[in-house]
């Protein structure tokens, strides 16, 4: 059964739990060795503005990939996330349409801006995964893309004469969609997220939560976790690249507790206790996507969004791309690769 | 910009206006660096004006000025405000100006610029890299100290400045400007700048592009170089402890802005240090243009198709092999050349050497038996000789026996006789 009706919640704790003035982020106080003590003030510390000048002016690119078997969610999923209509169904689709016969990808760009900060957000969809008689294999159009964008970074950071601003098509954060069976991953699961999580950040997200009693999530999470690791799978944020002891904290908790992510997505909107909320309205009651008794969407979003996107960025930018450029180079002998074009299963929509 | 992106608007707050905030964080946990290169005369006031500037200590031994070249010597420090951790570098000319000749003097400090730039290349290039933990010793900004002469530059100052301003981010300044009087500063500013733009040197211009800095920058471009005064040593003014230079007439107050442009050096230095940081960027990606055209690379071919990177290397590559495999070969005859050479001389020495002793052998033993054979001919006369005086001596005593029995009655005529025969 699930939760009691939502009406009861009375309207403080829901202001709570949707904090809407921007949080100052806490600000690490490093003492690091210092041979010289100031005795006036300098103004150093300005580039702290400087560099969020200009962070704003050039604006950032952002990538993110959703993989999961079709109807689960995916789209609804990320168009919550960004509160618009940022998936390709929504870019004049037929929901209707066939499952293609092979995994496609295809990747969408919309630009959307906040407080001045400006996103250029791709999102890029899988369908076809998962969906197939014969599935073997179905994670290979996937890697080949991702490193295909490495690929394309590595030869413009190549060139003699580069451009100011490298555009950033490389996968910054993949969401995998896990079924919610209650009982454990699949062996598709295991299989894409044992290949991919060496390439690509993978977020395990459990979609559809709203089928599962709180009991049942916390088991079924619970499962999730011991597999995952039992397997070998380092999800994001992995452990090996916490930076300092306060990362490693902040991480382990995310990893050990609220990981994987069980969420719900909808872009309707409902009237409760006298305010708007996203929510999927059922005979019994209304499910608030935002509501943190009801599922962790919101705990998705601040971990992605408010939280850990410029670290997504940093560890596909200094990590993966770093890992993909040595390997390439090492197997050219050293030299950077050769032109190659591929431009199959690979379309850019408006 | 948008090329083929559709503009959406959000319905409601997503939260990634917090990403600035989150670039911020991760860049203060990184911590900054700035490299700063002041190039004057020895004497000018670089080690006092730097200690000014930054508000710590960067005493140096005094250098003499019995230096035959110019050398460049760094030093690192790491300050703390607020929260922001800065790596800052000082590197500083020595012995700058002091030599006789000093059609040179520009020299090392370009090869020095240009090999931080290549040692940032070298990095980039590598296979396995770590830029992002690696410290950054490219020069930000480099403060030209112009002599207080109150005329014009010189020309060591052109010639240096102009050897530099495509590779750093001048910013001149007047040294020791105290001892300039404030009509005169006005008149020496102008000329200046008249004398820099007049031979086309490019020096670092505060962005104006910026409102909220715009107007502060015009103002400040306009009032270049900047006239600064420094001091290592603090006076007490009133209750406070305060860097200033005292004479018997007055007291020179560094901090203050109507005594000298230190302060307004720092300000600038400060709120444009992301700047100079960029333009520093730009100047290195025109190195490695360079850098990598020298090398032969070139991003489009003969036929106007780019060539990569790769191609151009493999084809160096080839033939650089090439080139060493033959002179493994030239120089692997070369040796079997000399190996031979080396053994048919050492043969032949073998035969001479041994030749010598046979025949010298051979010779004592011919000799030996010439002395033997000589020697028993004598031996042989010897006794020849020998024989015969026997023979006579027997037959002569055989002859005295005999004349002895036939004649008994004698006279002394017979033993007269007798004593010759004797005799005979």
């Amino acid at each position: 059964p699930h939760a009691g009706p939502v009406e009861s919640k009375n309207e403080a704790t829901m202001s709570e739990l949707v904090p809407e003035p921007r949080q100052k982020p806490v600000v690490p106080m490093k003492p690091m060795g210092i041979n010289a003590s100031l005795l006036g003030y300098i103004g150093i510390d300005t580039i702290i503005e400087q560099m969020r000048k200009k962070t704003m002016k050039t604006g950032f690119d952002f990538n993110i990939m959703v993989v999961g078997q079709s109807g689960l969610g995916k789209s609804t999923l990320v168009n919550t996330l960004f509160k618009s209509q940022v998936s390709r169904k929504s870019s004049g689709w037929n929901r209707e349409e066939k499952i293609p016969k092979t995994v496609e990808i295809k990747a969408i760009g919309h630009v959307i801006e906040e407080g001045g900060v400006k996103m250029k957000l791709t999102v890029i969809d899988t369908p076809g995964f998962g969906d197939q008689i014969n599935n073997e294999n179905c994670w290979e159009p996937i890697e080949k893309y991702i490193n295909e964008q490495y690929e394309k970074f590595l030869k413009e950071e190549v060139n003699i004469a580069r451009k100011k601003r490298i555009p950033d098509t490389r996968v910054h954060c993949c969401l995998y969609f896990i079924s919610p069976t209650g009982h454990s991953l699949r062996p598709l699961d295991l299989e894409f997220m044992k290949h991919l999580s060496k390439v690509v950040n993978i977020i395990p997200v459990i979609a559809k939560a709203d089928t599962m009693t709180l009991e049942e999530k916390t088991e079924f999470k619970q499962r999730v976790r011991k597999e995952l690791e039992v397997n070998g799978i380092e999800f994001y944020p992995q452990k090996e690249f916490d930076e300092d002891l306060e990362d490693k904290t902040e991480n382990d908790k995310i990893r050990q507790e609220s990981m994987p992510f069980a969420v719900v997505g909808s872009d309707k909107e409902y009237q409760v206790n006298g305010k708007r909320v996203l929510g999927r309205k059922t005979p019994w009651g209304i499910i608030e996507v935002e509501n943190l008794s009801h599922c962790e969407f919101a705990l998705l979003r601040d971990f992605v969004i408010r939280t850990h996107l410029q670290d997504l960025k940093e560890v596909t930018h200094n990590i993966h791309y770093e890992t993909y450029r040595a390997k390439r180079l090492n197997d050219n002998g050293g030299l950077p690769p050769m032109t190659v074009e591929t431009e199959e299963n690979h379309e850019s929509n408006l | 910009q948008n090329d083929g992106c559709r503009t959406l608007s959000l319905s409601a707050r997503v939260g990634f206006d917090s990403l600035p905030d989150q670039v911020v964080r991760k860049s203060i946990k990184h911590g900054f660096c700035f490299n700063v290169l002041c190039i004057g005369e020895t004497g000018i006031g670089k080690s006092a004006l730097m200690s000014s500037l930054f508000n710590t200590n960067f005493e140096d031994s005094p250098s003499t000025h019995f230096l035959s070249s110019v050398r460049l010597r760094a030093q690192t420090c790491e300050l703390q405000e607020s929260n922001v951790l800065l790596k800052l570098t000082v590197v500083k000319t020595v012995g700058f100006g002091d030599q006789m000749n000093k059609a040179d003097s520009y020299q090392p400090i370009v090869d020095y610029i240009d090999a931080q730039f290549e040692a940032y290349l070298e990095e980039e290039l590598k296979v396995i890299r770590s830029l992002f933990s690696c410290h950054d010793s490219r020069i930000h900004v480099c403060l030209y100290f112009i002599s207080p002469t109150g005329r014009s530059l010189k020309t060591i100052d052109l010639l240096t400045m102009r050897s530099l301003d495509s590779k750093v981010n001048i910013i001149p300044i007047i040294g020791k400007a105290d001892s300039i009087s404030k009509t005169e500063l006005q008149e020496f500013k102008k000329k200046i700048m008249s004398e820099l733009i007049s031979n086309g040197i490019q020096i670092y211009q505060f962005p104006t592009d910026d409102e909220t800095v715009s107007e502060i920058n015009t103002i400040t471009n306009g009032h270049l170089p900047f006239a600064v005064v420094g001091s290592m040593e603090k006076v007490k003014i009133g209750n406070k402890m305060v860097r200033a230079r005292q004479y018997p007439w007055g007291i020179v107050k560094v901090e203050n802005e109507s005594h000298c442009d230190t302060v307004k050096l720092r300000r600038m230095l400060c709120t444009n240090m992301e700047d100079l940081r960029e333009k520093t960027r730009s100047y290195y990606e025109s190195y490695r243009r360079c850098r990598l055209e020298k090398l032969g690379c070139r991003d489009i071919g003969p036929e106007n198709k780019p060539v990569s990177l790769q191609e151009v290397i493999e084809a160096k590559r080839l033939e650089f092999f090439l080139e060493m495999e033959r002179k493994e070969e030239e120089i692997k005859q070369r040796f079997v050349q000399r190996a031979n050479e080396k053994a048919a001389m050492l043969e032949e020495a073998e035969q001479q050497a041994s030749m010598p002793v046979l025949t010298k052998f051979e010779h004592l033993t011919l000799m030996h038996q010439e002395e033997e054979l000589k020697l028993g001919e004598k031996k042989k006369l010897l006794e020849d000789e020998i024989a015969q005086f026997i023979e006579k001596k027997a037959v002569t005593e055989l002859i005295q026996s005999q004349v002895s029995v036939s004649t008994p009655v004698v006279s002394l005529k017979t033993q007269g006789l007798q004593k010759v025969s004797a005799d005979a």
